[in-house]
C-alpha cells in the first residue's frame, strides 16, 4: 500500500515527492520514478482516488482545442486573418470560419475584421506543431467593438467565471456591464466607463485572492450585489466541467 | 616583500566560516511582477535576480527548433556590480560563456517539448557581485523557471568549492578567491537535486583528482541546503494558494 506524502491542495516544487506507491497513477503535471510519483512543475496537488495531478499556478497560455478566448487580429492574409492569441502561438481564423456572409473574389478582408480588433472566438484545432485554427461560428463569438482589455493569468480565469458562471454574473449585474472572459487570460469590458473601471478593480481583486474559499461572497460584499448567484443570463458555451472553455456574454 | 607561507598548513577562514559554511543565503520568488516568472537570490555580497519570459515566439525564425521549444540565457553583471571598477556594459567573452553554461546547467531538467518552435527567455542580472556568481544565477534561475511554471522534473542547484591549499571549502568570497598566500582553485558545481547529477562543473587553479573528488562531496551536502531554501521560497510565494 502506497503513500501520499503530499496533502491534496498543497504546493508542489519541481522534483519534490507527491506520493510513493506502484497503487498511485501519475497525471497531468506528474511522473513516475520507479517507486514515487514526483512532480513535473510547480502546482497544487490533486487527488482523485488514487490518480494525482497538478494543478497549474502560473504559467502562459498553451491553446487548446474548443477553448473559447480572445484575440487580436494582428495580420491579414490572402484568405484569411491572422490572430493573437497572448500565448507563444499565433492562430488562423480562415475566410470560411471568419464569417457566414459570401466572401466577393478578392474582396477587402479588413472590410470584416481590421487590424487591430479584438474578437471572442473559438479554437477548432491544434496541431502537434501548436498551429491553432480559430472559428467565429458558434453562439456568442463576435467582433468585440468599444470596451476595455485586461490581461490576468490564464490560471486565475477559472475563479473569475467561478462555477457555473456565478461570479462572473454577478459582477456584470452588479455593475451593468458586458463581460467576457477568455480562456487565455484576455478580459473584455464594455459599460459607462466608471463601470469598467469598476470591474477592472473587482477582476484585480479576484486576482490577489484568487486562493480564498468562499470568494464569490467577498466580491459579492465588495460590489455591494444584491444577488450572489448566476442570473441566468449568461450562456454555458462549453461542457460541465468548471474548469474548461467558458464564454460568457 | 611578501613572505612564502608554507601551503601545508591549515588555511583560516577570515570570516570565522568553517569549511562546510555557507556564507548568509537568502531567496524570494516572484520579486519582478511584470516578468512570467522571477527570483532573487542572495548569497553573501552576491546578489543575483532572474527573470523568466516565455514560452513566447522565437525570432529570428533560423532558431526555431519544430522539435522542442528551446532554453536561451543571459547572464549579465551590472556596470556597478563589482569591487568599484566599473564592468563595461553588454555582453563579453565571460558573460557569453557563463550564459551558456548556465543554459547547460538547466536544461537536462526543463521540458520544452510542449512548446515547439517557442523559447524561453532567462535574464540574470547581478546588481553586487563578491565571487559564487554564476552559481547564484544558476539557483535563482531555476526558482524563476519553477515560478514561470515551465514543466521542470526536478530543481538545480549550484555552489561554488574552492580547494585552498590541500582542504576544501565551500562558498569563497572573492577575497579567498584571490588568496595570494595559497594555491586556489575554484570549482562551481551545479546538481539537480533528486537524482544527484552534475550539471555544471568547471575549474579555475590546479588540484589533484582526491581534491576534486572531496569538493564535488561538500558541494553535494551545500547544495542540498540551498535546494531547501529554493523549496522554501517557492512555497512561500504561493502558499497563500492552498487553502
Amino acid at each position: 500500500m502506497g503513500e501520499q506524502l503530499l496533502a491534496n491542495k498543497a504546493i508542489a516544487v519541481p522534483g519534490e515527492e507527491i506520493a510513493r506507491g506502484m497503487d498511485f497513477v501519475p497525471a497531468a503535471g506528474t511522473y513516475r520514478d520507479k517507486e514515487s510519483i514526483l512532480a513535473a512543475r510547480l502546482g497544487l496537488v490533486s487527488t482523485d482516488n488514487r490518480l494525482i495531478k497538478l494543478i497549474p499556478l502560473s504559467g502562459r497560455y498553451l491553446p487548446k482545442r474548443g477553448d473559447m478566448i480572445i484575440g487580436q487580429v494582428i495580420d491579414v492574409q490572402l484568405s484569411g486573418w491572422r490572430i493573437e492569441l497572448n500565448s507563444a502561438y499565433t492562430a488562423l481564423l480562415s475566410m470560411k470560419e471568419g464569417t457566414s456572409e459570401y466572401i466577393e473574389k478578392g474582396a477587402d478582408l479588413r472590410k470584416y475584421f481590421d487590424l487591430g480588433d479584438w474578437i471572442g472566438t473559438k479554437i477548432i484545432n491544434v496541431t502537434t506543431q501548436r498551429l491553432v485554427d480559430v472559428s467565429m461560428r458558434g453562439p456568442g463569438l463576435h467582433k468585440l467593438s468599444g470596451g476595455r482589455i485586461i490581461k490576468v493569468n490564464p490560471s486565475k480565469v477559472p475563479r473569475i467565471i467561478g462555477k457555473q458562471g456565478s461570479m462572473i454574473g454577478m459582477i456584470k449585474n452588479a455593475t451593468n456591464t458586458k463581460v467576457v472572459v477568455g480562456q487565455n487570460g484576455v478580459i473584455w469590458v464594455s459599460g459607462k466607463p466608471g463601470d469598467e473601471i469598476r470591474v477592472l478593480d473587482v477582476i484585480r481583486k479576484i486576482e490577489r485572492e484568487s486562493h480564498k474559499s468562499g470568494l464569490t461572497d467577498v466580491i459579492k460584499t465588495y460590489l455591494g450585489a444584491p444577488d450572489a448567484v448566476g442570473d441566468g443570463n449568461y450562456e454555458q458555451m462549453d461542457d460541465q466541467n468548471e474548469d474548461t472553455g467558458e464564454h460568457h456574454e | 616583500m611578501k613572505t612564502q607561507v608554507n601551503i601545508m598548513s591549515k588555511y583560516q577562514r577570515t570570516d570565522g566560516r568553517d569549511a562546510d559554511g555557507i556564507r548568509p543565503m537568502e531567496a524570494k520568488v516572484g520579486v519582478i511582477p511584470q516578468a512570467d516568472g522571477s527570483a532573487m537570490f542572495k548569497i553573501g555580497n552576491t546578489i543575483a535576480y532572474a527573470a523568466v519570459y516565455g514560452p513566447r515566439e522565437l525570432y529570428p525564425r533560423f532558431l526555431q527548433n519544430p522539435e522542442t521549444g528551446i532554453l536561451r540565457c543571459n547572464y549579465n553583471m551590472m556596470p556597478f556590480s563589482g569591487a568599484g571598477d566599473r564592468v563595461r556594459p553588454g555582453a563579453n567573452r565571460r558573460s557569453k560563456e557563463i550564459s551558456m553554461v548556465t543554459e547547460n546547467a538547466l536544461r537536462p531538467v526543463i521540458d520544452l517539448h510542449d512548446c515547439p518552435n517557442a523559447v524561453v527567455d532567462v535574464f540574470i542580472e547581478l546588481p553586487q557581485t563578491d565571487a559564487g556568481s554564476r552559481c547564484a544565477g544558476i539557483t535563482a534561475a531555476a526558482m524563476a523557471l519553477a515560478d514561470a511554471g515551465i514543466a521542470m522534473r526536478d530543481m538545480v542547484s549550484a555552489i561554488a568549492v574552492g580547494r585552498i591549499g590541500d582542504g576544501s571549502y565551500v562558498d569563497l568570497s572573492y577575497e579567498e578567491e584571490a588568496l595570494e598566500d595559497y594555491p586556489v582553485a575554484d570549482i562551481p558545481m551545479a546538481f539537480v537535486n533528486r537524482t544527484g547529477e552534475v550539471t555544471l562543473l568547471q575549474m579555475d587553479g590546479e588540484v589533484q583528482t582526491e581534491g576534486i573528488m572531496d569538493a564535488l562531496a561538500k558541494g553535494r551536502e551545500a547544495c542540498k541546503r540551498i535546494h531547501a531554501l529554493q523549496t522554501q521560497a517557492l512555497k512561500n510565494k504561493f502558499q497563500g494558494d492552498t487553502q
